[in-house]
């Protein structure tokens, strides 16, 4: 091949409703795709966990063993294990297959907003209002947290797990990146309460979303500020943010009931998607197809590319 | 029965539920049905269907559905067809094909370890061989049970062969043969027989075979019956034996047959001691009834009972009797043996020969020698108390004794302490502190209490008996029998009673002087009266006696807790180290800066600290990622003990930005000055002294950017590493503590703040102030968790402190208690917005997000702005209605009713929240009003 690549055309965005789905939970506090992204869990405000082939549109399972509302879920690497945390300042790792609880953590002094799976599943993080993270050791019976993570001067709000790192997002206005390989912790300052945190895929940026109504991608070694990303509304609520499948566009929920996306680059909005009348609380985007889901009230919505044929389900 | 699962909710509305509705289905679940009966089946702990096999008759289940124990049959196994891989030769062994069952230990090749016959015991079978010659002999064919032993397979134990090489045959007695024969019974000489003698079928016999006896002829031992010991299970007296049946009525007939059979002698000996009464009539018999006309003998009507038949002496009885070895008094076994050893003439196995040394007889041990004056029966000595009553036995006793005391002391032991105990039992004294307070006394101080003690004694001594009767006249006996039991019971550590740092009484500051003064001369000894006088005076007798009583009580719980307790504890060796507290080494840095930068967007080195940070390190570990700091034992960010009150630790003002801003200017002349100076100076240096200052942020900005570019300059290999500013300085603290105070008052005035950042900071103030009554107001909502919010961490919250303190000199500076109660009042974290309208049945409300690091900046915002007094108001009328959304909250399933306006208010009223806020007019009236119509959600 003489011919240089051709610059690699830009993803479609999923555009088009494929699924609306009434997850008969009370409020969905949050909804997580699974590692290859065939499955999803729904963090109901009923104590339920549910999970979801969101394709079909299928319930698969319902979990529940929260003492009330689930705020955030996880599933392992190897699917065989779900972790959850909820209000009931606890967090509880699932079996997938039986539905019953594995282990329940317990220790933080509030609410559990965010929690995580490290790479083999044998460490969950949680992030909580009391203002820690917990490393919650999955391999012993231990019941207390391998490390407590108290940095934070607020809330945790969000927390990401990369191989060697730990990024958390906290209300006091703060990304932090612990790095387990070199042995610090940066911290950079946004401001504002930060929501929701993620890596980008190739694990250089951070995205940082907080209450000023703003994302910002952060260069992970120098905390530089590389893009900026406005145009939605985020002033009260955890909403979350999130990077498409090829880092090409950064997503958002916004209040005002839209999901909005951005060129990564440019900066400029090149997607806004209306999807319900009230705020969109939460959204995952799938990890290697243009596919989104969005969680608004009671409900969720699967979205695709507008070249998607319904009758090609099948996955990856 | 299940409800569908999407009804209207109109429809539900109209229906009246009772109980809790039944799980919907979910698709694609069947219900479960009862197993029918054809179904049922019974499995093993493997899984495999049971049948039973004549389950009632004793049959088994073989193998797999009746096959051979595999689900193939007798397929192979395994089929493994590779080159590599060949499958491994198994040879199959029986029990390969059997199940189980037939392993363990009662199937048919049970897999324990059991004896076998060769080496089992033969008892059973000497039993059941016994039982078998005897019906054998019963039998209309006698002997035909010989067949059987023909027939059988002779199994011989090993015992049985050596026994046999050895000279002995079956039916035999074990041991050396015996001269005498083995089966005469001899009558004693010595046992005199009264009465008839006996028949002489019974013992004539007998006689006539002793004469033929020859002299070199030695007869085996006769062989020892095994002696059943049978429990007794009736009432009868011992030795009854009731009429048997089959012996009355058919053994009758039996007899005479026997008595004509050769075969009876033989019968008799395999029936051991039957044959004793060899002659005498079996079946009923005796006086009452007579002779029959059928019986032939009636010899012995008359002579049944005879002394001869019962054994009289113990000692002397016969080898023959069946008991030897099993009950023989030892003297007697003793010479058996020894004549047992020389006259033995068994046979000798090959390679074996006779023991010249006889094997050493067991020791025996003698029972102990008794004492002299021991009695086995155990008399209980009168126990007398020193009451009034019985003191002349007390006084006998004593004069008897002449060691009443020492009986006392013995006797009562449950009314000594812990101190005699130990004195009686020898035990060295705890090390402690001293019990008695005589002890620190000096030891002119104890001379002068030994003497008043000595004199008080005596005066105790040479006091006239009459005059004590009178006063003990009014006195109660218990206080004659106080003073005794003082002087028994506080024995030597009665000096510590009543010290000055017990005070029971302290409350009552007279009572505790008069308890003192009490304590006192009792220890001095003194009698009644001067106790009384110890007294209030003023009180009734009742009284004193009262509360004499109460101090004795008070002062022996004093003086057992004093000695035993205080013995028990130490003197701490360190002090508590109360004044100091751990603060993190590194905290993140003045966030004002850095505010500014990121209004500024300089994202980067302003806005980031780095921290050294030490992972746990089995996190480590299960992040599969080697430990950078294998060798240290910190956890977390390196931490440094500071006072605990110092004001440093609460700013968290540092060493980092801040002194970017006012190094700068000196770190140019300090290069200059000093060169080789380390670049990156101790962190430990700076730890004890904070600096606190402050500079003009502009200042800081222009600084920092030009400070950027001179690092970029002056050091662009070395500061590779240290990218980050707050590494990058150098000589933070060298003359920091000089100029320290020059730059507070340096500082510049809040005029300059405000003309650099005017306009930004008043437009976000001004704006952020309906945003901020806003959130305010939503975080209200939450307000019955707000207990969860106390758990509000105290550097953040002083960090505000802190913010006012250095950005707003101003005097008033807000309490850390009115802050704190503020947060008190509101729930951080993600909570419940309002409600968005819409018009679906369900009406979902996000989580929101707040901090209260916020909340907090937004009020000293509005700290710094004038307070008026309307606002004031407002705040109030805001608490009101923060009530009234708490009821909203909890009211919010039970108000269905108002949702039928809600369509139409909710829209208003969700604005009428923030509405609210704006319009300070509104009276508390309208704004409960409008509560009344908040939309009322359905979850």
């Amino acid at each position: 091949m003489a011919f240089p690549e051709p610059k690699p055309e830009k993803p479609e965005l999923p555009k088009k409703l494929v699924q609306n789905l009434e997850c008969k939970q009370g409020a969905v506090r949050a909804v997580r795709f699974n590692v290859d992204g065939n499955y999803c869990l729904t963090c109901g405000s009923d104590k339920s966990l549910k999970l979801w082939n969101p394709h079909k549109g299928t319930v698969l399972k319902t979990y529940s063993g929260h003492g009330y509302e689930v705020l955030d879920a996880a599933g392992s690497f190897d699917n065989s294990q779900l972790c959850s945390c909820g209000a009931d300042k606890t967090v509880i790792l699932w079996d997938v297959a039986t539905g019953q609880v594995v282990r329940k953590f317990r220790g933080h002094a509030g609410k559990v907003n965010c929690v995580q799976f490290n790479e083999e599943a044998t460490v969950i993080l949680s992030g909580s209002i009391d203002s820690t993270v917990r490393c919650w050791d999955c391999r012993s019976r231990r019941p207390d947290p391998i490390q407590v993570l108290d940095e934070a001067k607020d809330g945790v709000s969000s927390l990401r797990i990369s191989d060697h790192e730990i990024l958390t997002g906290s209300v006091d206005g703060r990304v932090r990146c612990y790095d387990l390989r070199a042995g610090e912790l940066y911290s950079d300052y946004i401001g504002s309460p930060v929501t929701s945190v993620c890596f980008s895929k190739d694990g250089q940026c951070t995205l940082a979303a907080s209450l000023d109504s703003t994302l910002r991608l952060l260069d992970k070694g120098s905390g530089e500020l590389l893009g900026e990303y406005t145009g939605h509304q985020n002033q009260a609520c955890k909403l979350d943010c999130c990077l498409n499948d090829q880092d090409t566009h950064v997503g958002s929920c916004s209040e005002d009931g839209r999901v909005c996306f951005w060129d990564l680059v440019e900066g400029s909005l090149a997607l806004s998607l209306p999807v319900a009348r009230g705020t969109v609380q939460s959204l995952s985007f799938h990890p290697a197809a243009s596919c989104l889901l969005t969680a608004t009230g009671g409900c969720i919505q699967l979205w695709r590319e507008e070249a998607f044929a319904l009758d090609d389900q099948v996955f990856g | 029965m299940a409800a569908p699962a999407g009804r209207d909710s109109e429809e539900e509305e109209a229906l009246v539920s009772y109980g809790t509705a039944l799980r919907p289905l979910i698709e694609g679940e069947h219900i479960k049905k009862p197993v029918p009966l054809q179904e049922q089946t019974v499995r093993d702990e493997k899984g495999r269907y049971k049948r039973f096999h004549g389950a009632f008759t004793g049959g088994f289940s073989a193998g797999y559905f009746n096959t051979v124990g595999s689900k193939e049959g007798w397929a192979p196994s395994t089929f493994l067809s590779s080159r590599q891989k060949r499958a491994d030769k198994t040879a199959f062994g029986p029990e390969d094909f059997m199940d189980e069952e037939d392993l363990s230990e009662f199937g048919i090749a049970p897999k324990e370890i059991t004896t076998t016959d060769d080496f089992a015991s033969k008892t059973k079978d000497r039993i059941k061989e016994k039982a078998r010659q005897i019906a054998g002999v019963a039998e209309p064919i006698p002997g035909a049970s010989v067949l059987d032993d023909l027939i059988a397979p002779a199994r011989i134990t090993i015992g049985v062969e050596l026994l046999r090489k050895m000279g002995w045959k079956e039916g035999q007695g074990v041991g050396p043969r015996v001269k005498r024969k083995p089966n005469k019974q001899q009558p004693d000489p010595t046992v005199k027989i009264y009465g008839c003698a006996l028949p002489p079928g019974a013992s004539g016999s007998e006689g006539e075979e002793d004469d033929y006896q020859p002299e070199n002829v030695t007869f085996a031992p006769r062989d020892v019956m095994p002696v059943q010991l049978t429990l007794k299970e009736n009432v009868h007296g011992l030795g009854y034996k009731g009429l048997d049946p089959t012996l009355a009525l058919f053994g009758v007939s039996g007899e005479h047959i026997n008595l004509l059979d050769d075969d009876f002698e033989k019968s008799n000996n395999l029936l051991g001691d039957v044959r004793n009464r060899k002659g005498r009539k079996l079946g009923i018999s005796g006086q009452a009834f007579g002779v029959g006309a059928l019986e032939d003998d009636d010899d012995d009507i008359y002579a049944t009972e005879k002394l001869s038949k019962y054994d009289t002496v113990l000692k002397d009885e016969e080898p023959g009797d069946g008991l030897y070895g099993w009950t023989a008094p030892n003297q007697y076994k003793n010479k058996k043996r020894l004549e047992a050893e020389v006259k033995y003439i068994g046979k000798i196995l090959d390679g074996f020969s006779l023991a010249s040394k006889s094997a050493a007889p067991s020791k025996t041990y003698p029972p102990p020698d008794l004492p002299r004056g021991y009695r086995p029966v155990h008399y209980f000595r009168p126990v007398i108390t020193a009451s009034s009553e019985n003191s002349p036995l007390l006084k006998a006793l004593v004069e008897s004794t002449g060691k009443l005391e020492s009986d006392t002391a013995q006797q009562s032991r449950h009314t000594l302490n812990a101190s005699q105990r130990r004195d009686l039992l020898g035990e060295t004294a705890l090390k402690g502190p001293a019990p008695s307070v005589l002890e620190y006394l000096s030891e002119k101080d104890r001379e002068r209490i030994r003497e008043a003690k000595q004199a008080s004694e005596q005066q105790l001594k040479t006091k006239p008996l009459p005059q004590q009767s009178i006063h003990s006249r009014f006195q109660s006996a218990c206080q004659e029998s106080a003073h005794q039991k003082w002087q028994m019971a506080l024995g030597e550590p009665l000096a510590t009673a009543g010290s000055s740092d017990f005070k029971p009484f302290a409350k009552n500051p007279e009572k505790q002087k008069r308890y003192e003064n009490y304590v006192e001369s009792l220890k001095k000894g003194q009698k009644v009266d001067t106790l009384v006088s110890c007294l209030d005076p003023s009180m009734t007798e009742w009284e004193q006696g009262r509360e004499q009583e109460e101090f004795f009580r008070a002062a022996m719980f004093y003086k057992s807790s004093n000695s035993t307790l205080s013995s028990r504890f130490t003197r701490a060796k360190y002090e508590d180290d109360t004044e100091k507290v751990e603060v993190p080494r590194d905290q993140e840095n003045d966030i004002d800066d850095k505010e500014s930068a990121v209004k500024m967007k300089m994202f980067g080195k302003l806005t980031r600290d780095k921290f050294e940070w030490h992972p746990e390190k089995l996190l480590c570990k299960r992040f599969n990622v080697p430990d950078p700091y294998s060798d240290s034992s910190i956890v977390g960010l390196p931490k440094v003990k500071r006072d605990k009150y110092s004001i440093f630790n609460f700013l968290t003002l540092p060493e980092t930005a801040t002194t970017t801003v006012t190094q700068t200017t000196n770190e140019k002349m300090q290069q200059t000055t000093n060169p080789n100076k380390p670049k990156k100076p101790s962190r430990w240096d700076v730890s004890d002294k904070e600096k606190k200052k402050k500079d003009s942020i502009s200042e800081f900005i222009s600084l920092a950017r030009s400070k950027v570019d001179v690092q970029q300059q002056q050091e662009p290999a070395t500061e590779k590493d240290k990218s980050r500013t707050n590494e990058a300085l150098p000589n933070k603290v060298v003359n920091e503590s000089v100029d320290q105070k020059e730059e507070e008052e340096s500082r510049p005035s809040m005029d300059l703040f405000k003309a650099v950042f005017a306009s930004s900071s008043d437009e976000k103030s001004s704006s952020s102030e309906e945003e901020s009554d806003e959130e305010e107001h939503q975080t209200a909502a939450a307000g019955p968790a707000s207990e969860s919010t106390k758990c509000a961490d105290p550097p953040d919250n002083s960090s505000a402190v802190q913010d006012h303190a250095v950005v707003t000199p101003e005097p008033d500076l807000p309490m850390p208690s009115a802050l704190k109660e503020k947060l008190d009042e509101r729930e951080f974290g993600p909570r419940l917005p309002p409600v968005f309208s819409s018009d679906t049945v369900q009406q979902h409300e996000p989580v929101q997000l707040t901090s209260f690091s916020e909340v907090n900046q937004k009020e000293k915002r509005k700290k710094n702005k004038e307070k008026h007094k309307t606002k004031r108001e407002h705040k109030h009328k805001k608490e009101k209605k923060k009530k009234h959304k708490k009821h909203r909250h909890k009211g919010k399933h039970k108000n269905k009713k108002s949702e039928k306006n809600s369509s139409s208010d909710t829209a208003e009223s969700s604005d009428s929240l923030s509405d609210a806020e704006m319009n300070v007019d509104l009276s508390p009236h309208e704004l409960l009003r409008r509560l009344k119509d908040l939309p009322i959600t359905k979850r």
